[in-house]
């Protein structure tokens, strides 16, 4: 396993991949990756989950069939995809190409006292999606790598999975609404749906 | 009157899947159930709807919740055990207020073989009802179609979550022993 400080810097991660979004939607997961987005720039196309543990890469497989004609991208922790790895099956049979799950992988649960995490001891995360059935798939230690996931999210012809290696740390929390009607509304008024 | 012939008189089940095309339903989230056999290959086959086929029921609750949020209406098909399976989930259903409908195929009832299928089979109504659902119920295959009607119009007009129970003496119990 890479060492805790060689591992890229979580908000540092998030803004890579939000820098070029162009028209891109995204889905956060309950817990670190919600306040990460947040820390990067609220927007009303960032749907974040503030529970519903396991529910991210669902919630993007549902989006991203409903909008054939925008890039949707789901980022979660390491934890919150351990909790729904069931869907990673199901996101192997659909496969929609515009669709790409990547999981902040920092090997502890962080939200509740860094309790190793699955993924820590024996899990692997990439070699699970490529089971299911996913054709690209990125096992991301640096910015390079990153960068190259980043821009292949916009031009992807099916879907991909990344895993990003995250330093466990605790950054300050960057909280974005938490009103689940609100994030609902605003995201669909944005998207051009409401 | 003229009785109708057997092979005249419309299936329920063909009739729900009507109601599902009426309601302009465009992906429809399983996990394969004997008594959603026919209402899974009528969706699976049908060029407009997006059959998803799930490893287990929540992922279509939030499956549901994506598809709303990308503008397309969603229904679930499942049995009332993997009702059990998606109590957390429907915590964003309900916090977000966004609409659900679940076709529940009841187990655990009307002659029930298996034992195993009853605590959550005589829990379901309960569950649902614990977690702010509309629960409609449809013993008479002539209700069959209008219930799920009904469920999907007070769903997508009001954002609400519903669930329409499926009874066991409709669907006709599994046979054990061929």
């Amino acid at each position: 396993m890479i060492a805790n400080e060689r591992r890229l810097d979580r908000r540092a991660a998030m803004r890579i991949l939000l820098e070029s979004r162009s028209d891109l939607l995204l889905v956060t997961g309950l817990g670190s990756t919600t306040w990460d987005a947040a820390a990067a720039g609220d927007d009303d196309r960032n749907f974040y989950l503030w529970g519903a543990m396991g529910s991210a890469a669902m919630v993007g497989l549902g989006l991203a069939i409903a909008r054939s004609d925008r890039r949707v991208l789901v980022v979660t922790d390491d934890g919150e995809m351990l909790m729904g790895l069931g869907s990673l099956a199901t996101i192997g049979v659909q496969r929609p190409p515009n669709l790409a799950v990547a999981v902040f992988d920092n090997a502890h649960y962080g939200e509740t006292g860094m309790q190793a995490s699955h993924a820590a001891e024996a899990v692997e995360l990439v070699a699970v999606a490529r089971a299911c059935g996913f054709k690209e798939t990125f096992d991301i230690i640096d910015e390079l790598g990153l960068r190259d996931f980043a821009a292949r999210i916009h031009d992807a012809p099916t879907t991909l999975f990344a895993r990003i290696a995250i330093r466990a740390d605790d950054p300050p929390r960057v909280l974005p609404p938490r009103d689940g009607v609100l994030l609902k509304t605003r995201f669909r008024r944005a998207t051009g749906i409401d | 009157m003229q009785a109708l012939a057997a092979a005249e008189i419309p299936d329920w089940r063909d009739e729900i899947f009507a109601a599902l095309k009426a309601a302009e339903i465009r992906q429809v989230g399983y996990v394969p159930d004997a008594g959603h056999a026919r209402l899974i290959e009528l969706c699976c086959d049908d060029p407009e709807i997006h059959a998803v086929p799930l490893t287990s029921e929540e992922e279509g609750v939030a499956l549901a919740a994506g598809a709303w949020l990308g503008g397309q209406r969603a229904a679930l098909l499942m049995q009332s055990s993997g009702v059990g399976n998606c109590i957390n989930m429907l915590s964003l259903t309900k916090t977000c207020r966004f609409p659900l409908v679940m076709l529940v195929a009841m187990r655990g009832e009307w002659a029930e073989f298996n034992p195993w299928q009853v605590p959550m089979g005589s829990k379901t109504r309960a569950a649902l009802e614990l977690c702010d659902l509309l629960v409609y119920r449809v013993e008479q295959p002539e209700e069959a179609a209008e219930t799920v009607a009904a469920a999907l119009d007070i769903a997508f007009n009001g954002d609400l979550a519903t669930a329409v129970l499926l009874s066991q003496r409709l669907i006709g119990s599994k046979r054990w022993v061929k």
